[in-house]
């Protein structure tokens, strides 16, 4: 915890300092439209770049995904968003206003998290966990009620279930009551790390049925990061391609399959298509 | 919130405590660790309740220095002691031989001191009967001939300014093996021919019992000893009074006759009715009876457990959580709980007792216990937090939760378990180690146990020993019931 924080106080003292590049104006004027910017952003341990300066925009309703192999660094850049990492230089915008260790516990409660073993305390009970927030807010049990019945239906969830811990849930029930938590304060944005990365491939084609039925409803603005070219291909308005702490290319899958920005594009879809025939 | 039963942690010690609520304050007589003193120390108390003052008695607190350090500060207001004793150890002044110097010295540390009890009980070299004709021993100075024979003192003989260094410097004496033995034990050494020659008082009861021989003093080296009370001169006047009313009245053949009762019948309050020639009967019932005593052991040994544990869990979690965040102040942290931890009990009282707030008394007891405590807290809660997975951490920062919402609401109850194991070490361990506090006059449990070693006395130690036992066994179930209440159910699956 004494690490985190030492990072967003120097994250802190950087923008004081005025070490962070404002980016380009021409970036921050032309994509006013999205919903979080991040420009010029970089990160590297111990020398190491982990995420080259890295320019990318989230766009309102949109499910946008980031794609890549291992230590690519998409989860870096999404980490980033929600200040789990203090990126070297850069900044990232939240609606129009800069994330700052000042503002990031507020804007915290407007982005929604989900990672891939769900992250539930186990201490807690479903119901606990999805309302956690929400009491930490002073809102009661009887208030959020029509809320909880609400995110059951919409994430098939049967209420109840939510008097149990998750330990004794399913791996796929537990994804369920992650993305209720995640979903509890209606955020404008829903980060999503792996969501389905440990599920076993049945319950994984039907949450990611649910998940997608679910983006659609809520005109959900989502980043998903998902290691999985067909995964990304069901979800995908906007797909984000990175390597080795780069976004390599932007556009459509047909965008990336017709008009490949290098030999690496062509080789992660042959990879993908291949290992999906096979 | 169900999260918060992490409190009740400390409302159990607490609870310990207050059920156990202090007398008024009482007189409180010392007494030195051996029959004698004791004895003397009953003598008082019964002459105080006589007179209708309220008195208590701390047996066998330990040697001059600890008795004189707590009369001073106050822990005590009156015990036993020897008027060789006072000028050789306490004042360090041999010139003072007259009561009345030996009075005007101590009036300057606000110590008064009756007029002598009447016997003389001075220290002796005492050997077996039959070793001592068989090599024609009768003095001191016989013992020149015979370096081979082995020397058994107490550990204050050897070191006392009247003790063993200045009377074989006196006798010339260079025997091939002194050695420090405690003073009950000796005499079995002297009877088993581990020692042949060892220290005692003139009115010891078992020179008569073990059939030993003094050896004559023909140089005169010892001093005499007259046993007489000091006491506080601030003590209560009706008090001073009553103490006063026993001068003059207890001879050496008398106090040979008491002691040999407390170590027949192991019944110091009996021996001390003697005095005041009750019968045996009524000498009986006047007595404590043991489940009173029994309880008071328990109840002051819950007292210094409880109380030592309540700090142990009121720092340590606190520490735990700052060692947990590594760095220099963590390993700081760590290593000093680590370092307490490896001082041998005994050693950490000694080393407390000295100091300025602590000297002879609870307090100091409950400092020991408190410090020993510590490290497993510390311990558990620093690798119950560091255990807690990353992405968890995440998590809870992710959600928007403040540190102090995170500390309270994710980390700590999901290092519960971790936390109250050791909780549960540190308070077995209490539990245990409080037997030690008697040596330091703080009672409890160890009160019976140094009384039964000290007598040679197997059941007055067992009446201490299988309770401390019962009561680490039922500190530990208790615990784990408690697990039940406060680990959360969700990590109990």
């Amino acid at each position: 915890m004494v690490g985190r924080s030492a990072l967003v106080w120097r994250f802190l003292f950087q923008i004081v300092a005025g070490v962070a590049d404002p980016g380009p104006e021409s970036v921050r004027g032309t994509k006013m439209s999205a919903l979080v910017q991040l420009i010029d952003v970089r990160k590297s341990y111990d020398g190491a770049p982990a995420l080259h300066p890295t320019n990318l925009s989230i766009e309102r309703g949109k499910t946008t995904v980031l794609i890549g192999p291992s230590g690519c660094g998409k989860s870096t850049l999404l980490r980033i968003i929600i200040g789990l990492i203090a990126p070297d230089s850069g900044t990232t915008d939240f609606e129009g206003s800069q994330i700052t260790p000042a503002n990031i516990d507020m804007l915290r409660r407007r982005i929604g998290y989900v990672i891939q073993e769900g992250g539930l305390f186990p201490h807690l009970t479903a119901r606990a966990n999805i309302l956690l927030m929400a009491r930490h807010l002073g809102k009661t049990d009887a208030e959020m009620h029509p809320r909880l019945s609400e995110l059951c239906e919409l994430t098939r969830f049967s209420e109840n279930l939510l008097a149990r811990y998750p330990l004794e849930l399913s791996g796929g029930q537990r994804q369920r009551v992650s993305l209720m938590r995640a979903l509890m304060l209606s955020p404008e944005l829903l980060l999503l790390d792996e969501p389905l990365g440990a599920l076993d491939p049945l319950v994984r084609a039907s949450l990611q049925k649910d998940l997608k039925e679910i983006f659609g409803r809520l005109k959900q603005t989502a980043l998903l990061v998902t290691h999985d070219l067909a995964e990304a291909t069901y979800f995908g308005d906007a797909i984000v391609l990175m390597n080795e702490g780069r976004i390599v290319q932007q556009g459509s899958v047909a965008d990336l399959r017709e008009r490949p920005a290098s030999d690496f594009v062509s080789e992660f879809i042959n990879a993908q298509r291949s290992v999906a025939l096979a | 919130m169900k999260t918060n039963k992490l409190y009740f942690v400390s409302c159990f010690p607490a609870f310990l405590i207050l059920i156990s609520s202090s007398l008024a304050n009482p007189v409180v007589i010392g007494s030195k660790k051996f029959t004698e003193s004791y004895v003397l120390g009953e003598i008082a108390k019964r002459t105080l309740n006589d007179a209708g003052i309220p008195a208590e008695h701390r047996q066998g607190m330990g040697g001059t220095i600890i008795l004189w350090q707590a009369l001073r500060g106050a822990q005590i207001d009156a015990y036993p002691e020897y008027t060789g004793t006072i000028a050789e150890e306490i004042l360090k002044d041999q010139q003072l031989h007259s009561a009345g110097a030996i009075r005007d010295a101590l009036s300057k540390f606000g110590v008064g001191m009756t007029e002598p009890l009447g016997f003389n009980n001075t220290y002796a070299l005492i050997m077996r009967r039959d070793r001592a004709q068989e090599l024609g021993i009768r003095t001191i100075t016989d013992l020149q001939k015979h370096p081979e024979l082995k020397i058994g003192v107490t550990h204050e003989f050897l070191a006392r300014q009247d003790g063993w260094q200045p009377l074989a410097a006196r006798y010339r004496l260079s025997p091939q093996s002194v050695i420090g033995i405690d003073h009950a034990l000796g005499y079995a050494a002297l009877q088993n021919g581990s020692i042949d020659v060892k220290d005692a008082y003139s009115t010891d009861a078992k020179i008569a019992e073990y059939d030993l021989v003094v050896l004559e003093d023909d140089v005169g080296f010892f001093p005499k000893y007259e046993a007489v009370f000091l006491f506080r001169a601030s003590m209560r006047k009706d008090a001073i009074a009553a103490l006063r009313k026993l001068e003059g009245t207890l001879d050496e053949a008398r106090m040979i006759q008491l002691n040999a009762e407390a170590e027949r019948t192991k019944n110091y309050t009996r021996a001390a009715n003697l005095y005041f020639r009750d019968d045996v009967e009524s000498a009986t019932s006047t007595g404590e009876p043991f489940s009173h005593k029994l309880a008071r052991w328990t109840l002051r040994h819950l007292q210094l457990a409880g109380f030592s544990l309540l700090l142990a869990i009121v720092v340590g979690i606190p520490l735990g959580i700052f060692a947990s965040r590594g760095g220099v102040v963590g390993h700081a942290i760590l290593g000093f709980a680590s370092i307490v931890q490896t001082i041998p009990s005994l050693a950490l009282l000694a080393l407390l007792v000295p100091l300025p707030f602590f000297g002879i008394s609870a307090r100091t007891a409950i400092a020991a216990l408190f410090l020993y405590g510590l490290l497993p807290i510390v311990r558990n809660t620093a690798s119950g937090l560091q255990d807690i997975p990353r992405s968890l951490r995440e998590s809870a920062i992710a959600l928007g939760l403040t540190p102090a919402t995170r500390l309270w609401q994710i980390y700590l109850p999901m290092s519960s378990r971790s936390i109250l194991s050791g909780i549960k070490t540190s308070a077995v361990i209490n539990v245990g180690t409080a037997t030690l506090a008697a040596l330091i006059g703080a009672g409890g449990l160890g009160e019976p146990i140094l009384s039964g070693l000290n007598l040679n006395d197997h059941v007055t130690i067992l009446q201490g020993a299988i309770p401390a036992a019962l009561l680490a066994l039922i500190v530990q179930w208790s615990f784990d019931l408690l697990d039940r209440v406060l680990i959360p159910k969700g990590l109990r699956l």
